[in-house]
């Protein structure tokens, strides 16, 4: 770990909530992307 | 062109909405605006031309859902649609109806608000003049934010969140035209860039907007 | 043998599925090894301090902001033109990821502007135009969420993608006009006096890679998606007709 001195808790705060942001787009896309992808199977083996 | 354009006045005045309703509400803005920030005369002498820039901006804003929202309805939009006017005629004609009901108005009487709000003598020439330029344009760019949402059922909210981003321009140039005039800078800049705005937006933007419009007659 | 070829939304699909993973891959190795080495083996700044560290999250993701809004006006240009689906999807696809960076280069220069400048936030013209991008963005997203048809939707927003991407320069040089700013100069440009300093470039040069590839492998992904939800939307149609 890195001596950030006085400014720590701003190098850290921004770091932390940008790589919330990232995580977050992320997990929304994977997470809309399996639904997506189960419903379109489920559709397809009911028509055959 | 004219006949459509006398047809959108009078609606405009019959129905009674247009003229008196955001005068109106221009009036009630700049009334609340000292009760806000208190009475002094100093302050509000200084944000005076971004005031009366920002609530005629709203004022023109709160009569934008109908320049298109009734003839939609009743189907008169599709019939100019098939008239032999272009459609981009229509939407400029339409744009110049809502500027006549509502932008010609605020124009004539921001002066006299100006007065409520301590406007530095000075500049009440500069705030006639670049509302007289920028108002055009306000209302052009409406029209295209209106015609977008045209099929929407809710579509004000929306549109309000389209077009105020699209009025940004417009409102930087034009209010520091009003401010440069108080204080006896050189207005020349902004004003010019205010009636290129105008001048561009009327040029382009009927386009756009009858490109929107037929998508949404589709 | 043409570019075109990969417009089809099936070729797209099977061309796409094994880049998809290749890109993710890149982008994590990228955007680990930038963001490690700015952080933990870089040097202090003579005069920031550590603060210099926000400079590897905070140029990338407001390169990718405006970038963004520059590839969905391409493809929004490239879906009223030659009208291909997948392309209007794509700019779909690349709007909320574009909102996401320029809420991080928007949340970054507020930390870091804080000790800097004195202030979290300043009217600055640099500032600003990253403000009204946000509005621009969110105007797109929810016109996209307005529309039910699906063609209409993608025709409007094109043409609010271009009509917006005219005002969003001119507003760049309103903002300019109307105030001068705290934010310095380019830190990225050719002007070799102006830039940062070689330590500091090369691991930004990593992070920023990270940050294309990231962007490039969502949008994939996302357009994927809708491609699907497209597909889903055409069978449940086909079943309600019959």
């Amino acid at each position: 770990m890195p001596e950030l001195g006085k400014y720590a808790v701003h190098v850290l705060s921004s770091y932390g909530l940008s790589l919330a942001l990232l995580v977050g787009i992320v997990a929304v896309s994977l997470v809309r992307s399996r639904s997506v992808k189960a419903r379109l199977e489920a559709l397809e083996k009911q028509d055959g | 062109m004219i006949a459509l354009l006398l047809r959108d006045l009078r609606l405009a005045v019959r129905a009674g909405g247009g003229f008196g309703l955001g005068l109106a509400f221009f009036l009630i803005v700049v009334v609340l605006v000292p009760f806000g920030v208190g009475p002094e005369a100093e302050i509000l002498s200084r944000i005076a031309p971004g005031i009366l820039w920002v609530a005629s901006l709203l004022a023109a804003l709160l009569s934008l859902d109908r320049i298109f929202a009734l003839d939609y309805e009743d189907g008169a939009l599709a019939l100019i649609a098939t008239s032999p006017l272009p459609l981009e005629g229509a939407a400029f004609v339409k744009a110049l109806a809502h500027w006549i009901t509502t932008g010609l108005p605020l124009t004539l009487a921001a002066p006299a608000l100006g007065f409520l709000l301590n406007l530095k003598p000075d500049a009440y020439w500069f705030l006639f003049i670049s509302l007289a330029l920028g108002t055009p344009a306000l209302s052009m760019i409406g029209t295209f934010g209106a015609a977008l949402t045209v099929g929407l059922r809710r579509g004000g909210l929306l549109m309000s969140l389209l077009v105020l981003p699209l009025y940004v321009p417009t409102l930087i140039f034009g209010a520091e035209t009003v401010r440069r005039g108080a204080e006896g800078l050189t207005t020349t800049t902004p004003l010019v860039m205010v009636a290129g705005i105008t001048a561009g937006v009327f040029a382009f933007l009927p386009f756009a907007t009858a490109a929107a419009l037929r998508i949404n007659l589709r | 043998m043409s570019l075109w070829e990969y417009a089809n939304p099936k070729k797209f699909m099977s061309f796409t599925a094994p880049i998809l993973p290749v890109v993710t891959v890149a982008a994590l190795v990228c955007l680990v090894s930038g963001l490690v080495w700015g952080f933990f083996f870089t040097p202090e700044d003579y005069r920031q301090g550590s603060t210099v560290k926000i400079f590897y999250i905070h140029v990338p993701s407001a390169l990718m902001a405006i970038n963004a809004w520059f590839m969905m006006l391409v493809a929004s240009l490239i879906w009223l033109i030659r009208r291909h689906h997948v392309s209007a999807l794509a700019a779909k696809a690349a709007a909320p990821v574009g909102i996401v960076m320029t809420l991080i280069a928007l949340v970054t220069g507020a930390i870091w502007g804080q000790p800097m400048w004195g202030t979290w936030w300043a009217w600055d013209p640099r500032l600003t135009s990253f403000l009204i991008l946000f509005l621009f963005y969110l105007g797109y997203v929810a016109l996209w969420a307005a529309i039910d048809d699906p063609d209409t939707a993608a025709d409007l927003t094109s043409v609010l993608c271009i009509v917006g991407s005219v005002f969003a320069v001119l507003s760049r040089y309103a903002v300019n006009f109307w105030n001068q700013g705290l934010h310095q100069g380019a830190s990225l440009s050719m002007d070799a006096e102006e830039n940062v300093a070689d330590i500091f470039w090369y691991p930004a040069l990593v992070a920023i890679a990270g940050f294309v590839l990231l962007f490039i492998a969502l949008v994939l992904l996302r357009t994927r998606t809708e491609i699907r939800l497209r597909r889903i939307r055409a069978l449940e149609t086909r079943a309600r007709r019959s």
